[in-house]
């Protein structure tokens, strides 16, 4: 049994692309169901996120199962393959357990490190667990790709750092004042760059936002947008003591905000500290601001440093999560393996049992002068033969079932020793695991 | 008996103290957790040393420096359990268990022998006053604890410095807190610890106050967390200035816990081991 993967992502295909072959999350079930029906393709799954479309299998016939998998995404959307071809990437065997497993621990993802990711997978099992389309294989790759994703976050620092200087912004407050839903936010001036950190600040739950602006409409209009109150430029000074964090980006060419005044500002809180973000290029604020005690100043350069180094930190992180989904899919892999091998091994043993066990009974039967041990030798001597006599065979099966050509040894076995196997349930799984 | 279980503590802390430090410089939780575990298991054995060795001398085992650092160090271990719990920060215990593993080791160097108490301070003020002390004492080392860790993550904040350790610290506004909160406990502690010390001293010698080198150093500490309590209320004394002053209280602390017994002349509180003489 091999796992094989088709499916295409952002690396692959415009959005123009993607967009045709999405699945619409609330209708599952059909495409599950058309998936397995397939021949061949004994367990599905589909993933369909806004970045990338995949379809996993679990079948018997690996090139065949990655070419239908194909057709069947083109003809499902009504699309030639010939269009959606040069899109496709395919994977099968160790690969395919590699792309499930990067996938999962966010390091396929545009933005590396990001959360959003393992929670889709999730969800795309849980219809695959639903409509009953995942079997044994599937459900065990999934949950192990989960625990990979898992070990990933907790093992190395991929997603502990803010990418993005409004993020960087608002993760820095936190260190500064950890709870900030009683903080107030002050934004002077107005810009995109400035009222997008404002919205990420009261995403994180802080209390008020105060505007000003030197058009006193322009601050009441973004006042109203945030459900903040407007103040009046001139009055700025008035009200500076009661922000704990400061937005500022105004088109001013002079510095607006000195070291003078916000040492006032800073004695009228009582010494309560201050975050000041400066974002105005030329700057508002005068950088010996820095140097006040509990004020902690940050422009638009020191926020882009920590953006490049939190970046630069990610990247360093993805080698060691790389070097994880190395050693999980070996575990894996082997796993997988030993699926085929093992009902052989086990069919193989209990013929050899039962032949041991007939002639034994056969031979006890007939001796009338049994010495009061004889039983027990002659159990420990049969048994040690047919053991070593199977040792060979069996450890060599197992090397070759971690890669090699399995197929050809169990079928050579189960002809020459009329061996009837079936497929394993669940919990014998459970048993061969280590 | 009572050897084992200070040679037990004493071997607990030390990889308590380790796990700690490795979690300083490692990214895994767990680290964080198996610490915590440690130091509270070494905790209890700790506990049940200093009760053991209570029943054995029939006293409050808090009479020569072997007694007084190892319950010095006990106290510094339990007030630092409370704190990291209530503020879910495990990586105080990076700053404050190498200190108590400190005060252990340094307890060990000296005799475990049961001194004879002198008549006169045999009573139950030595029970209340020395404990108040000593709590009170703990209390401050680990404000002295999350003032330095205040310093390192104030420093990475105005000098832009963001690494590892910075995403590791606690916010500011925690450490401070934490500050504050030792604070609030450890001054009302001292000053009931001076108080008591002051009651029993006019039972055991006569006089309240005999301005003995301990004493005289005890009230400077005093003096030093009152102003920064004062401070705090007042004139909102906090982060920086805060964090700088229980520092120098800490030392100051530790030189009237220590140092008096290097002054020339002689003390009614010195401890015997120090000086190699009588009590």
């Amino acid at each position: 049994m091999n796992i094989v993967v088709v499916g295409l992502s952002h690396k692959t295909a415009s959005v123009e692309i993607r967009e045709k072959v999405a699945f619409a999350s609330n209708q599952m079930e059909k495409p599950l169901k058309e998936l397995v029906e397939l021949p061949d393709v004994n367990e599905g799954l589909i993933v369909s996120t806004c970045n990338r479309v995949e379809l996993y299998a679990a079948t018997h016939d690996m090139a065949g199962g990655m070419a239908r998998l194909k057709r069947f995404l083109a003809d499902y959307h009504g699309i030639s393959l010939d269009i959606l071809e040069p899109h496709l990437y395919n994977h099968h065997g160790e690969a395919a357990i590699r792309h499930l497993f990067r996938v999962a621990s966010s390091l396929d993802s545009m933005v590396v490190g990001e959360p959003q990711i393992l929670g889709q997978i999730k969800t795309a099992y849980g219809y695959a667990a639903e409509y009953k389309t995942s079997g044994i294989i599937l459900n065990r790759f999934l949950h192990k790709a989960f625990s990979v994703a898992k070990r990933v976050r907790t093992e190395t620092k991929i997603a502990s750092s803010a990418v993005s200087v409004s993020f960087a912004a608002v993760e820095l407050a936190k260190k500064i004042f950890g709870d900030l839903t009683d903080k107030t936010v002050m934004l002077i001036g107005a810009g995109e760059m400035c009222e997008l950190a404002a919205k990420h600040f009261l995403n994180s739950g802080v209390r008020g936002v105060m505007v000003t602006n030197r058009t006193f409409e322009r601050a009441e209009r973004l006042a109203e947008e945030f459900d903040g109150r407007a103040v009046r430029f001139e009055d700025l000074f008035d009200h500076l003591h009661k922000a704990d964090i400061i937005l500022s980006s105004t088109g001013a060419i002079h510095f607006i905000i000195g070291a003078k005044d916000v040492e006032d500002v800073i004695r009228r809180r009582r010494q309560k500290p201050m975050f000041i973000i400066d974002i105005a290029v030329p700057r508002d604020i005068d950088p010996k601001v820095n140097n006040v005690d509990n004020v902690y100043l940050y422009d638009m350069d020191d926020l882009q440093q920590v953006v490049a180094s939190n970046l630069q930190l990610r990247s360093e992180e993805a080698k060691k999560a790389e070097g994880i989904i190395e050693q999980e899919i070996g575990r894996f892999f082997n796993w997988l393996s030993m699926l085929e091998v093992t009902p052989t091994i086990v069919a193989l043993r209990s013929h050899f049992e039962e032949i041991r066990q007939a002639e034994l009974a056969k031979t006890l039967a007939n001796w009338k002068e049994l010495p009061p041990d004889g039983r027990k030798r002659l159990e420990a001597l049969t048994s040690a033969i047919t053991n070593k006599l199977l040792h060979t065979p069996t450890s060599l099966i197992k090397q070759t079932g971690q890669g090699g050509r399995t197929d050809l040894y169990l079928d050579a076995l189960r002809q020459l020793f009329e061996l009837q196997t079936e497929e394993p349930g669940e919990e014998e799984i459970g048993e061969l695991e280590e | 008996m009572n050897a084992l279980l200070f040679y037990c503590t004493l071997g607990i802390y030390c990889a308590a103290t380790v796990t700690y430090l490795a979690y300083l410089l490692k990214p895994q939780q767990i680290l964080g957790r198996a610490a915590h575990w440690m130091i509270a298991s070494g905790f209890l054995i700790h506990c049940v040393f200093t009760v053991a060795r209570y029943l054995e001398a029939g006293h409050t085992p808090i009479t020569n420096l072997h007694e007084s650092l190892s319950f010095f160090s006990l106290a510094v271990v339990g007030v630092f359990i409370a704190f990291e719990r209530r503020y879910n920060v495990f990586i105080l215990g990076s700053f404050v268990t190498p200190l108590a593993l400190i005060l252990l080791l340094a307890s060990s160097l000296y005799s475990a022998d049961i001194p004879k108490l002198p008549p006169a301070l045999k009573s139950n003020w030595l029970l209340v006053h020395t404990s108040l002390a000593f709590l009170s004492y703990a209390t401050f080392a680990v404000a002295f604890g999350a003032a330095i860790m205040y310093l390192i993550q104030e420093h990475f904040l105005k000098k832009k410095r963001l690494g590892p350790l910075y995403q590791k610290l606690p916010s500011l506004v925690i450490l401070d807190e934490i500050n504050y909160r030792c604070l609030t406990f450890g001054f009302p502690l001292l000053t009931i610890a001076i108080i008591t010390g002051a009651i029993w001293a006019e039972t055991a010698w006569g006089t309240y106050w005999s301005w003995d080198p301990k004493e005289t150093w005890s009230l400077i500490t005093w003096f030093i967390y009152a102003a920064l309590l004062h401070g705090r209320l007042t004139t909102g004394w906090r982060g920086r200035r805060a964090a700088l002053l229980s520092i120098i209280g800490f030392f100051v602390l530790l030189f009237t816990f220590l140092g008096v017994n290097l002054l020339p002349g002689e003390s009614l509180h010195s401890y015997d081991r120090l000086l190699g003489g009588k009590y």
